[in-house]
């Protein structure tokens, strides 16, 4: 420091986007130095189509569809869903470890640090389609470019949903222990219920009130319905329901994530 | 007005009272210490004047505002160098700086500047691009520093800096503090455990323990609140008698086995009371710390208080047969 630059301290007022901005790129360059992350969160869904897809489904189709492409859609969701809400909830080990202390101190404001927090969740989980999207053709599905490109631009919808779902969690949690509840309380009666392996209207009575409430279960619908044309409901009913999960995922997590003290 | 003032701040973790209404007053450009031992609640105060932490009771503002009820302007205003390591393990050095910039939204024209100059301040301009968790401790440690000063704060809390920073590293970063505050003018509160270190940096200290505050002064005057310079003598038989009658003893005490007299300058008066006292096996003759202000305000010593575990487990057992 030079005495000719002389500089009094003062307050400082952050930039919105340019913090937002620095929150995403913390999030995707730490990402990608996380190796066993990648790795197992592009084999996870490639196993499950492989093993799942073509061991159990061999012998069966759905409305004239081979199994293992029926629930391509429902794998796809499946993927960026794990990664999503375990993305959000690896928040409660960032507070253990002082790490996100940091930047809780910072003037950023915390809808700003939530938003920084999506937008990563956002881009893991389409880089992750992508490549099952890829994978995709060579077990046989067939779909145009077209499709492609709205397929991910559902996938970025669906995943800022997740993500936010996630984070709240991850503010309401106080220790890590509780991942586990996280998995059986929220993560597998999101994911079966859903109808990602198997027709929806299989499920009757109270199973199906719960499908009928289970956020994910529109998800799967409408990216099923655009990569085979199969669905249970209405395309726009999807888009309702998903416009409202995202919604009020994001104003819970926003809350959430505001009244948490370190 | 002062720049930070707290009143009867308290912080209860169940039955635990963290910090038990503590009175801070701190003026603009200060270095002011919190000294105690282990667990003395010198985090707490800190996590509660950063945001991190609600109060129990009683109130604390930051540069004007209240930190419960205005946070994000207190943000505004602060930088913090945590006790625990909170840089990211998995970005570089540079990397971190570069972040911390851009949430700070340092100008653009600035960041390289400042990146740089807070780099070569900490001396870690060499190793910038390697991963944090290639660091040492101690390089972690002033990059963390580095980083707390990079958006140039009002004020500056520094949750003991030097915890892990070899002997030299201690020093050089005790000079750091000191261009700080005649450079940039900033406030800084720092917590130390070492007595030496808030002799050497603070204006004022505060001796907290059990999460009170036992003395505020400046170090001088707590030194001088002692009554004089400190001679201990080991003696079989000292003339305590003829000792009382001199003018410039203050104080004696019997401390297993050994007498602590408490004298006017030292200096000036060391040959006449050794000639009164009679024979003696050994002297030391020292000015007093700030642990013996310590001692005196809280019965116990400052390395005695924050013994480890392992310790008070020998203790214990030495005690029980
Ligand atoms: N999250 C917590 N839950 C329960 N008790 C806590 C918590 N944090 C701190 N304490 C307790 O509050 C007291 C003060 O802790 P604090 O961390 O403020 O001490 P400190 O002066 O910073 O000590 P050190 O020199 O060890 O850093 C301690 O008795 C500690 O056990
Ligand atoms: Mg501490």
């Amino acid at each position: 420091m030079n005495p000719r630059n002389k500089v009094t301290p003062g307050t400082n007022r952050p930039d919105t986007l340019k913090g937002i901005y620095a929150v995403w790129w913390r999030e995707i360059t730490v990402f990608f130095r996380e190796t066993p992350r990648i790795i197992s969160s592009v084999m996870s869904p490639i196993i499950w189509l492989l093993v799942f897809g073509a061991g159990l489904g061999g012998s069966l189709s759905v409305q004239g569809l081979d199994y293992q492409q029926f629930i391509f859609g429902g794998i796809l969701v499946q993927t960026f869903l794990f990664s999503s809400l375990f993305y959000g909830a690896y928040l409660v080990w960032d507070r253990k470890i002082d790490v996100l202390k940091a930047v809780l101190v910072s003037p950023l404001s915390r809808s700003s640090i939530f938003l920084g927090k999506v937008f990563g969740g956002v881009t893991i989980s389409l880089m992750e389609a992508i490549i099952v999207l890829l994978f995709g053709y060579l077990i046989g599905m067939n779909y145009s470019a077209g499709v492609f490109v709205l397929a991910l631009v559902l996938v970025a919808l669906a995943s800022a949903g997740l993500t936010a779902l996630g984070l709240a969690v991850g503010s309401f949690m106080e220790s890590p222990e509780g991942f586990q509840l996280l998995s059986s309380l929220v993560l597998f009666p999101l994911f079966f219920l859903s109808g990602a392996l198997f027709p929806i209207n299989n499920l009757k009575g109270p199973l199906g009130i719960l499908a009928a409430i289970d956020p994910v279960t529109y998800i799967v619908d409408i990216l099923r319905n655009v990569l085979t044309g199969i669905h249970y409901f209405d395309p726009m009913l999807d888009l309702a329901a998903l416009a409202v999960f995202i919604v009020g995922a994001n104003i819970i997590g926003v809350w959430a994530f505001s009244r948490m003290k370190s | 007005m002062a720049i930070i003032e707290t009143s009867k701040l308290t912080k209860h973790y169940g039955r635990i009272k963290a910090v038990d209404g503590l009175n801070l007053k701190i003026e603009e450009g200060e270095v002011f210490g919190l000294l105690g031992p282990n667990g003395a609640g010198k985090t707490t105060t800190i996590k509660i004047l950063a945001t991190l932490l609600d109060p129990t009771s009683g109130t604390a503002t930051v540069n004007g505002f209240d930190v419960e009820k205005y946070p994000s302007k207190v943000r505004e205003s602060i930088g913090i160098v945590f006790q625990e390591p909170s840089t990211d393990e998995l970005l570089s050095g540079y990397e971190n700086l570069k972040m911390h910039s851009m949430i700070y939204g340092i100008p653009k024209s600035e960041v390289d500047k400042r990146i740089e100059e807070a780099l070569s301040l900490v001396e870690l301009t060499e190793r910038k691009n390697d991963l944090v968790k290639t660091y040492s401790g101690g390089m972690r440690r002033r990059l963390e520093i580095g980083r707390g000063l990079l958006h140039r704060p009002k004020v500056l809390f520094l949750d003991e800096p030097t915890l892990g920073l070899d002997p030299r590293g201690r020093e050089t970063m005790w000079g750091y503090v000191q261009r700080l505050v005649k450079e940039l003018n900033m406030t800084i509160l720092l917590t130390t455990h070492y007595m030496e270190e808030a002799d050497a940096l603070a204006d004022r200290v505060c001796i907290i323990d059990h999460g009170k505050s036992v003395a505020i002064d400046t170090p001088e005057n707590l030194k001088e609140s002692m009554g004089g310079d400190l001679v201990t003598i080991v003696s079989d038989s000292p003339k305590i008698g003829e000792v009382k009658k001199l003018k410039f003893v203050k104080k004696i005490e019997k401390l297993d086995g050994k007498y602590l007299i408490t004298v006017d300058s030292a200096a000036e008066n060391l040959q006449e009371l050794l000639k009164k006292i009679g024979k003696v096996d050994c002297v030391e003759v020292r000015s007093p710390t700030l642990a013996d202000v310590f001692m005196k305000n809280t019965g116990r010593g400052l390395e005695e208080a924050e013994g480890g575990w392992f310790d008070k487990i020998v203790q214990q057992s030495v005690n029980k047969q």
